[in-house]
Formats: C-alpha cells, structure tokens, sequence
C-alpha cells in the first residue's frame, strides 16, 4: 500500500479526516519553507504536497499563483526541491506528495525524476494539466520508484472516466470540489455529495476533497463521503498574514 | 498517427475538468461540422458576411523593385480585417448549433478579439475578451472596435500581460463555464481538437489561392508560399493545400523581435526547445528548467512564446523552412508596401511581406505568394511612435 494511503487510513482509525496541507517549495521563503514543513508535520499532516513552481498555472487562482511566482523569482526549481528533500529524507512522518505541471518535469527528464523522486521519499505525484489520456508515458516513469500518479477528478467527470482513473490507481483519489481554479470558497456546489458518492463507488483507495477548502466545518456535509482535506490558498494567506503554520492546523486537529 | 497528435507533436495536455468541453467539441466536430445545415449556412456567412472569396493582388511595382513576381492572398480584406474572422464564424456557428451562449476567447493583436465580437453578434451570443494589459494599450483602436460592438473586455495584469497570459486567463474562465460557454480558440494552438478545428475553418485561404493563382498563370503553381507564424492559423491555412505540391517551397516566417543577441524574441521554431505549454506539445521558448519566457514583437499577434503543433511536425519533416524577420525589417516592410502598392498591413503581415523583400537576391524572378493576413489600421498608433 502507497505511503499517502497508509496515513489516510491511520488518521481514519483515530476517527480523523487526512489532512493534506499543499505549499509551493520555497514559500515563504527558501528557509522559511522547511520550517513550515516541519510545523505541518507535526501538527499532524497526513500528506504534505508540495507545489513545484510554474510560470503558467492554469489550474491555480490568484493566491497560489501569486506565491509560486514569488518563489520562481527566489530561483526555487525542481533541482532544489529534489536535492533539499534528499538531505531530509526520513524526517517526515507524513508522506509526501509532488504537485505541478508537465513542463518542468518533462525538462528536468522523467526517468531521473522518478529516480529521484525515490531517493527523495517522495511517494506521489499530480500533474495538473495531464488528463488520463496523456498520463502513460508518466506512470511509466514514476511507479516503478514507488510514486503514485494520484489522480484528479471533477463534478464534471463521468462514471465512465472515473473508472479510466481507478483502473491501478494508488494513494488517494483527488476530488476537486469547483469548476474553477484554487482558491477559498465560501460556498461550495451542493452537487458535490452526489458526485462523491459516484467516486466511492468507483475507487478503492481513499478520496480526499480539495479546491476551496478553507475551514473545517466546511466538511461536516460531507461526513462519510471523502476521507481527507486538502487546502492551500488559504494556508498561504494565513502565513503571509504572518501567522504560524501550526496555528493554521489548530483547528483541524 | 495518434490521435490528436501531428508527428511527435500536439495532444491534450490540459487539467481534467477541460476534457468533458473538448470531448464534446470533439463530437461536435465530427457529427454537426459535416451536416448540410451547417455547411449550407457557413458557406452563406462567408460569402455574404466575410466577402469571400478574397482577392489575389499582384504587386507590379514592388515586383519590379525586387525583381520576383509579388502576389499577395488578401485575407485584410475580409469584414474585420483579417484572416481571423474564417475561424470565428466557424466556431461561432458550431458552438450555437452546440447550444453554446457566450464566445469566450483570448486575442494578442486584438484582431480574433474583433472578429469572435463579430461572429457573437452575428449570432446573438455574448462575447468575452480576455487581452494582455500590455496589448490593450498598443492595440487601441482594435480594443474600441471590441466595445462598439458589446464585447465585455478583460485586461490581464498577471505574467507578461500579453497573448500567452490571455490565454491562462481565459483557459482559467473556461474551467468555470464551461456549462453555457465556447472557448473560440484564436490560433491552430491549443489542445486537440482546436489545432485541427482551426486549420480546418483556415484552410480555404489556401484552397482560394492555388486556384486563383493557377488561373492567372496559366495553370502554374507559385514558386514560393510565405506566411508569417505567432501561433500559426494564417500560415497553416495558407500553406494546408500546398503542402502536398513538392515544387512549391513552403516558408513560415517568425519574429526576431528586436533581432539583438540575448533579446527575447517570438521564434519558438527557430529558437526554442520542445515543451508542453497550453494544451500542447510543440516547441516553445523556454529555460532549461522548463519556465516559459517571455516573448517579444513588435507585432502584438506574434508575441507568443509558442507554436501550433503542425507546424512544430512541419519543421520536423522539413516540408516547411521557418526562418525569422525582426521588428526593423517588419516595419520597413509595412513602409514599403504602404508606399509602392498602396496597400497598409497589419505588422504581424509585415513579417512575410519582408521574407521577399529582405531574400530578394536569391528569389530573382520567381513567383512569391505572400498571406496578407491583416490589414495594418491597428497599428498606426504604434508606428506613429516609431517613425
């Protein structure tokens, strides 16, 4: 079983939601980040995503946007991020999971970022902008070094594309609760429950809903339906507000 | 071939919530594009709307000047000004017949933001323009046009606030509403199917040409086809029907930009590395570590730091030469056809009309067809600057 899994489930047995905290690598700053990291860890983060800067995010709102840039203009770059984790390796209880665009990985050459993917303890990956029609070449690349393709679905995904997602999927199913980009929400669509209950059906690993997400009551709706949160913008403007990381996870423990 | 690619180039290289819209478009293409009322009723907004067919010019002056034979495919004398309007009525009309209500789209130059406002209006939908804050300012007059005929016009101030940022803006938009809106993509670029799709609305400005070409000389083909490529719709149109002449010399022209080592240009064939960007994988300009840089023209509708995926397999195969023309030789371009044939292009034009005009020497008497995508209104405030 994939290490994000393990810990989803663990955090489950202690009747939990996961929590999966995402920072692009180098916010706030380049030191600053792995204090985060380590605040995240131990307040009790299943997974911690970590975001690899790109230039052109599509799939990303303003705030994360913004953050991404800033750390693009301090020289963050996936060499960093991968060695830096190197040297930290084992530290981590939670797992940790890669988030970004093709582009930069398929540069950096995706047999050595599945090697170093490994050597780094990195047990997952998201790509944003690859569907499951582009994503073989990738899976190729990555699961043998033990990182899960974690994959991203929608409201707007069918039953039949959900299942093209399942077939050999690890670590946890991303549900992405808005037809948007990142950012908080107040409200989040009511047809959220229905298509949740569709993904259960379909996926045999855990579900963890994000997009929007930026306060634990926010999830009492969905009780029984995803296994585990993921947030960031609202993670970011709470330590850009000059708040802790810690103080951010306090009401979600 | 797989599917949605060109060679080693092209796919869908998008988040997951966009394939449920490209799918659909995908159906729409292969189930309402062939129906006779939808062919029936484009033919009749392309003629009656567009003024299609668009003239052949021969330019007896200029011809003299350069000592070739200059023909010009006068797609600036198309309702709105350029070639782009072929591909928004075309895409207008599919996403009406698709239920759509609103055309979203991006535009560099401002002239497919004009010509989507065109085809909105013509067909009672709304227009949605998302423009590079930098071109909302060298591109006025087009940005005027737009808000005459009731698009609702969204400057980006995020990125390079030019075409590349209008288009992560309006990809963002569309992830929202996609339910009511079409995304009328402006260039052969973009994720399958929209590179096919344009090329397919584009491609009548090469079936034009090579029978108004050959009826005015005596069955023969041009010598030379030239079209300036941003991301390529004018010149995939102009080149789709040549491509399988072998004696015609096919050659896309890029910009240079200011044509100084080390300064950013437009020029992803001639420049840039393969790379995934917007939906495609195509050649781009980008950092070792897979950023995208900035790109830079003159003219506005070049300034993009990628390329069509066809013409990225075009390169590949050789069936196309892509060489560049930088901002000075652009301009002294759009002075001389201005001057000697009375005719003003669009910058983003200028750059082919100067492939002939800076090769002269090793062009010497053949016949050089040359895309006149864009008439060159737009772009006197900028020269006004410049001269």
């Amino acid at each position: 079983m994939n290490a994000m899994q393990i810990k989803i489930e663990e955090a489950k047995a202690r009747g939990k939601v996961g929590l999966i905290p995402f920072l692009p690598a180098g916010f706030p700053d380049r030191e600053q980040f792995w204090k985060e990291l380590e605040e995240l860890d131990a307040a009790g983060a299943s997974v911690i995503e970590i975001g690899m800067p790109f230039s052109d995010p599509v799939a990303d709102g303003p705030v994360v946007e913004k953050a991404s840039l800033q750390c693009l203009a301090d020289g963050v770059n996936l060499a960093w991020i991968l060695t830096e984790l190197r040297k930290r390796k084992g530290q981590f209880k939670a797992a940790l999971l890669l988030m970004g665009y093709l582009n930069p990985i398929y540069q950096y050459g995706l047999d050595k970022f599945g090697k170093d993917c490994e050597a780094a303890g990195v047990s997952g990956l998201i790509v944003a902008d690859m569907p499951h029609e582009e994503s073989q070449f990738v899976k190729d690349a990555v699961e043998p070094h033990g990182v899960a393709l974690v994959p991203l679905i929608g409201l707007n995904t069918s039953k039949e594309r959900m299942a093209l997602y399942a077939e050999g999927a690890a670590g946890f199913c991303y549900f992405v609760s808005v037809l948007g980009t990142t950012g908080q929400r107040d409200a989040l669509p009511a047809r959220i429950k229905e298509k949740l209950a569709e993904a259960r059906e379909v996926f045999d690993i855990p579900i963890a809903l994000g997009f929007g997400i930026k306060h634990p009551d926010q999830l009492e709706q969905f009780e029984g339906l995803m296994d585990a949160a993921i947030f960031g913008s609202a993670l970011i403007s709470h330590i850009e507000s000059g708040r802790s990381s810690d103080s951010f996870m306090e009401p979600w423990k | 071939m797989k599917k949605g690619y060109f060679g080693d180039f092209g796919g869908q290289f998008i988040p997951e919530l966009l394939m449920p819209p490209l799918i659909e478009l995908e159906e729409a293409m292969e189930t309402i594009l062939p129906s006779e009322a939808f062919q029936s009723r484009f033919a009749a907004m392309l003629k009656e709307n567009v003024g299609r067919p668009s003239a052949i010019t021969y330019c007896p002056n200029l011809s003299r000047d350069l000592g070739l034979d200059l023909w010009l495919k006068r797609e600036d004398l198309n309702h709105s000004g350029a070639h782009k309007i072929n591909n928004t009525l075309g895409q207008g009309l599919l996403a009406k017949m698709m239920g759509k209500k609103v055309l979203l789209a991006e535009t560099g130059a401002g002239m497919h933001g004009v010509a989507t406002t065109v085809a909105a209006a013509m067909l009672d939908m709304k227009a949605v323009i998302y423009m590079g804050a930098t071109d909302v300012v060298r591109q006025a007059p087009n940005v005027n046009r737009m808000r005459l005929m009731g698009a609702e016009i969204i400057a980006v101030e995020s990125g390079t606030k030019t075409l590349k940022d209008a288009i992560n803006e309006a990809l963002r938009r569309w992830l929202s509403d996609q339910e009511t809106t079409h995304y009328c993509f402006g260039t052969a670029a973009g994720p399958h199917p929209f590179p096919t799709l344009v090329r397919e609305f584009q491609q009548i400005i090469s079936k034009e040409a090579r029978e108004q070409f050959m009826t005015r000389n005596q069955g023969k083909l041009p010598d030379v086809v030239v079209a300036c490529v941003g991301g390529g719709s004018n010149a995939i149109g102009m080149f789709h029907n040549f491509v399988p002449d072998e004696s015609v010399k096919l050659v896309g022209v890029e910009a240079a930009g200011t044509g100084e080592p080390g300064c950013y240009s437009s020029a992803p064939i001639d420049h840039g590395t393969e790379g995934v960007l917007h939906g495609m994988k195509t050649k781009l300009l980008q950092t070792p570590e897979g950023q995208i840089e900035p790109s830079h023209s003159v003219a506005a509708g070049l300034d993009y730091p990628g390329v069509g995926p066809e013409h990225a397999h075009l390169d590949a195969i050789g069936r196309v030469d892509y060489t560049t023309i930088n901002d000075t030789q652009a301009i002294n371009a759009f002075k001389v056809l201005s001057r000697r044939e009375g005719i003003i292009p669009a910058l983003e034009s200028s750059h082919a009309v100067a492939y002939a005009i800076e090769n002269r020497d090793k062009l010497q008497g053949q016949s050089v067809l040359v895309c006149l995508s864009g008439r060159g209104d737009k772009d006197l405030g900028i020269l006004d600057e410049i001269l």
